[in-house]
């Protein structure tokens, strides 16, 4: 643990990090914005995992590997939108919201 | 001294993803991001998960950020300025996402946590360990599935991104004539 760091200092941190994840994801409007705001909000949940584990439970690693699966579920997840975004281009040439009417293969 | 690295940490990782949710253009809210990605690893440094420290740095730093970067450049031109949302909106979803963040901050103030004093180091070995036991508390059922949950994402990414033989594609062309 970080001497002189409570857990509420981390914690207060993840959730102004998840918040603004959530303010990003909402307020884009670009496919690729709202992907990596997910992204933002997964960080913080990875950290939150992590740090909880550290600090109540040292003498467990159950939290280090929850946050291993969630940082492999976040790659699976990124590539695959990578590849439906760019197939949605080519397709209606734009990735932005309002013109996504049909994901429909 | 490690107080001092944890504020830094904490303002670097903030002040970055606001720009990141925030910026106008492409590909510096991309880079943004990475700022942020890496602070957080430095955070995994700081309460000592090398081990979680360098996934992190690898996986999102190394591959998921150049998959975005890869994507922005693929279908943007870079310089190309984002349509941002109304400015009534963005104040309204401010103020719910403060909202949110009052009733979390209190909820979290309000538990007291039985922290545990501690200087445990984490060796990669447990974890390693960890992962693949079969007995109580081991994880090598989630394990196994996750990779194959990565096989069939990749195989998915493959099929989706080459595309197949569609009707949609002619439509798209014809839509993009009108436009121009």
């Amino acid at each position: 643990m970080i001497a002189g760091i409570s857990i509420y200092e981390i914690l207060t941190v993840t959730s102004i990090l998840f918040f603004i994840g959530v303010y990003g994801f909402i307020t884009r409007k670009n496919l690729i914005s709202i992907l990596m705001s997910i992204e933002l909000i997964l960080n913080a949940s990875v950290v939150n995992f992590v740090v909880i584990n550290k600090y109540l439970y040292p003498e467990m690693l159950q939290g280090v590997f929850f946050s291993i699966f969630i940082i492999a579920v976040a790659a699976a997840e990124t590539a695959l939108a990578v590849s439906i975004i760019i197939n949605l281009y080519r397709q209606i040439a734009s990735v932005e919201v309002k013109d996504t009417e049909i994901m429909k293969y | 001294m490690e107080r001092y690295i944890f504020y830094i940490l904490a303002l670097i990782i903030i002040v970055f993803a606001i720009a990141s949710v925030t910026s106008k253009k492409m590909l510096r809210s991309v880079i943004y991001l990475l700022f942020t990605l890496c602070g957080i690893a430095g955070i995994y440094f700081l309460i000592d998960y090398n081990f979680l420290a360098a996934i992190q740095l690898t996986v999102y730093a190394g591959g998921i950020i150049v998959l975005i970067i890869f994507s922005v450049v693929l279908i943007h031109h870079i310089e190309m300025e984002l349509e941002v949302a109304k400015k009534s909106k963005q104040i309204l979803v401010g103020l719910a996402c403060l909202v949110g963040l009052a009733v979390f901050l209190t909820t979290i103030y309000s538990h007291p946590f039985n922290v545990v004093e501690n200087s445990v180091t984490t060796t990669t070995e447990d974890i390693g360990f960890g992962l693949l036991s079969y007995e109580t508390g081991g994880f090598i059922l989630p394990f196994e599935v996750i990779s194959i949950l990565l096989l069939a994402s990749m195989i998915g990414a493959i099929v989706i991104a080459k595309g197949g033989k569609t009707n949609f594609g002619n439509k798209a062309k014809d839509n993009s004539n009108l436009k121009n």
